[in-house]
C-alpha cells in the first residue's frame, strides 16, 4: 500500500484546522448567498422591465461582473479598494462583497430567464379568465418561475461554495489555504502528504455540495 | 332567442399599416351559435381577441348587453368574467391539476366558495367525461382531454358568451371528435357562442348563422345551409372548394383511366 500521506491529518489539530478552514469558506459563501438571493430576485424583476434605461443598466452590471474573472474582481476589491480609496477591507469582507456582487448578477440572470421562459399565452389565458395583473403574477407566473428557479439557484449555491477557494489568493485562510499550510509544514516528515490532504479537501467539498445537488435533483423531479 | 347579447359596430383593427378588420359589424342574439370562417390570416382570431379586449381596437365599438366594452384595467376582469374564451393550444396552467385549473378563477376572481365551485367543476367534468381526470396535471393528459378541460375552465366562470378559436386545430384527428361533441352539446343547451373553425361539416351542424370573413370584411352572412349549399360570392365559393380537394382528385383519376 503506497503512502498516501493521510497520517498528517491526525497530527496535532490538523484535521480540526481543515474543518475550520471549511467553516471560513462556508461562512463567506453562505453570507454571500444570503445577500445575493433576495438582491438577485430584485435584479431579475428589474431586468424584465420594459424601461430601456433600467434594462441597459442592469445588463451592463451583469456583463461587467460576468466577464471579469472572479479572481480579478477579488484583487480589484481587496488591493484596488485599499490603494485607491484608502478603505481597509479585511480579506473576508472583500470576499463576501465580491461574491455577493457576483451572486446577485448570476441570480438576477436566472430570475430573468425563469420569468421570461413563462410563455406569453400563460398571461393571455390568465387574462381571459379575468385575473388581474397581480393575481396573474401570484397564481400563474410566480409558481412556474419558482419551480424553474429552485434547481437552478441551488446549482448556483454550489458553484459559489466551490469558487470561494479563490479567496486564498487575497490572504483569506480558508480550507485550501489550510491544506497548503499543512502540506508545507510537513514537507520533510511526510513528503506524500499532498495527496492525502487534497483528497480530504475534495471529500469535504463533496460532503457539503453533494447533499445540495441531491436536493436540487429531487426538487427538479418533483416539479418539472 | 330575442335579447341581443353582443353587437359589433364598425370595428376597425390595424397592426401598424395593415388593416386586419375593416369596419366589421354584426350582432349575436342570446343563445345563438355564430360560426366564423374564412381563409387563414383573414382576421378570425383577431376578431375574437378584440371582443375579449385582448387587443386594442382602432375604431368602432363592441357592445355587450347594450354596454360598450372599455379597455381600462378596472373593467377588464369584469368583462372577461362575462365572456369565456378557449384558445387553439389548450393553454392550461402546467403547475395546477385539472381541477385547480378550473376552480382558480371562480375562487380568486369571482370570490365564490371553494366547495361550491369544486362541486360545479366536478359535474362539468362529468359531462365532458373527465371526472376521473380531475387530479391529473396537464402533462398527464392528451390534447383532446386538455382541450375539454380548457372548455370546462371557461364554463365554470358561468360566462354569458363563449369564444372558441380553432379549438381542434392542434389536435390529432381522432381527438377532434370528442371536443366537437362537447361544443355541439353546448349549442344544444342554448349557449351563446362564437366559434372559429376549419371543420366545415361541424360548422354546418353547429351554426345558427355563418359569417364568412375575407380581406378584413364580412363577405357573407347567412344560415348554414344557405351558405354551404349556395354561397353567394365568388370568394366564398373559392374558399369552400379548397375543402373539396379530394373529390376533385378522384374525378381526375377517373378521367385518366378512360
Ligand atoms: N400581433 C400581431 N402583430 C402584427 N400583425 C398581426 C398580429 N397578429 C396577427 N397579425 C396579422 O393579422 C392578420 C390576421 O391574423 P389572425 O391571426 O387574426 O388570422 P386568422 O384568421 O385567425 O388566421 P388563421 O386561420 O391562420 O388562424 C394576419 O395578416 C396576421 O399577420
Ligand atoms: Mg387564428
Amino acid at each position: 500500500m503506497p503512502d498516501l500521506g493521510f497520517e498528517v491529518l491526525w497530527k496535532g489539530k490538523n484535521f480540526a484546522r481543515l474543518l475550520g478552514g471549511l467553516g471560513v469558506a462556508l461562512r463567506i459563501s453562505l453570507v454571500a448567498v444570503a445577500v445575493s438571493m433576495p438582491l438577485g430576485v430584485l435584479l431579475g424583476l428589474v431586468m424584465t422591465r420594459k424601461h430601456p434605461a433600467t434594462r441597459i443598466l442592469s445588463r451592463l452590471y451583469l456583463e461587467f461582473v460576468r466577464i471579469m474573472p472572479q479572481l480579478v474582481l477579488l484583487f480589484l476589491a481587496y488591493f484596488g479598494a485599499t490603494r485607491s480609496f484608502g478603505w481597509d477591507l479585511s480579506g473576508e469582507f472583500a470576499s463576501i462583497l465580491v461574491f455577493s456582487l457576483w451572486g446577485t448578477a448570476e441570480m438576477g440572470d436566472l430570475v430573468r430567464g425563469a420569468l421570461e421562459s413563462v410563455p406569453r399565452h400563460q398571461y393571455e389565458s390568465a387574462a381571459a379568465l379575468g385575473l388581474d395583473g397581480a393575481q396573474t403574477f401570484r397564481y400563474i407566473i410566480l409558481p412556474q418561475t419558482v419551480r424553474r428557479l429552485i434547481p437552478l439557484s441551488i446549482n448556483l449555491v454550489t458553484r459559489m461554495i466551490k469558487t470561494t477557494s479563490l479567496v486564498l489568493m487575497i490572504g483569506v485562510v480558508e480550507v485550501l489555504k489550510v491544506a497548503q499550510q499543512i502540506i508545507e509544514a510537513n514537507r520533510m516528515s511526510s513528503p506524500n502528504a499532498a495527496f492525502g490532504v487534497y483528497l480530504t479537501v475534495f471529500l469535504l467539498y463533496f460532503a457539503v455540495c453533494w447533499p445540495i445537488s441531491l436536493l436540487a435533483g429531487h426538487l427538479e423531479k418533483r416539479w418539472l | 332567442m330575442s335579447r341581443e347579447l353582443l353587437a359589433v359596430e364598425n370595428l376597425v383593427k390595424r397592426y401598424g399599416e395593415n388593416t386586419v378588420l375593416d369596419k366589421i359589424s354584426f350582432r349575436v342574439q342570446e343563445g345563438e351559435t355564430l360560426v366564423i370562417i374564412g381563409p387563414s390570416g383573414c382576421g378570425k382570431s383577431t376578431l375574437l381577441r378584440c371582443i375579449n379586449a385582448l387587443e386594442p381596437i382602432q375604431g368602432g365599438r363592441i357592445l355587450l348587453d347594450g354596454q360598450e366594452i372599455s379597455r381600462d384595467a378596472k373593467s377588464l376582469p369584469k368583462l372577461r368574467q362575462r365572456i369565456g374564451m378557449v384558445f387553439q393550444n389548450y393553454e392550461l396552467f402546467p403547475h395546477l391539476n385539472a381541477l385547480d385549473n378550473i376552480t382558480l378563477a371562480p375562487i380568486k376572481v369571482q370570490k365564490r366558495k371553494r366547495a361550491e365551485v369544486v362541486e360545479e367543476a366536478m359535474s362539468l367534468l362529468e359531462r365532458v367525461g373527465l371526472k376521473d381526470r380531475a387530479y391529473d396535471f396537464p402533462r398527464q393528459l392528451s390534447g383532446g382531454q386538455k382541450q375539454r378541460i380548457a372548455i370546462v375552465r371557461a364554463l365554470c366562470m358561468r360566462p354569458e358568451a363563449l369564444l372558441f378559436d380553432e379549438v381542434t386545430a392542434s389536435l390529432d384527428p381522432e381527438m377532434v371528435r370528442e371536443v366537437l361533441d362537447v361544443l355541439l352539446a353546448l349549442a344544444e343547451q342554448g349557449r351563446t357562442m362564437l366559434i372559429v373553425t376549419h371543420e366545415m361539416q361541424f360548422a354546418r351542424a353547429v351554426a345558427d348563422r355563418v359569417l364568412f370573413l375575407d380581406g378584413g370584411k364580412i363577405v357573407e352572412e347567412a344560415a348554414p345551409d344557405a351558405f354551404f349549399d349556395a354561397p353567394q360570392s365568388e370568394r366564398a365559393r373559392k374558399f369552400l372548394r379548397t375543402f373539396t380537394f379530394e373529390t376533385v382528385k378522384h374525378q381526375k383519376i377517373g378521367g385518366y383511366s378512360k
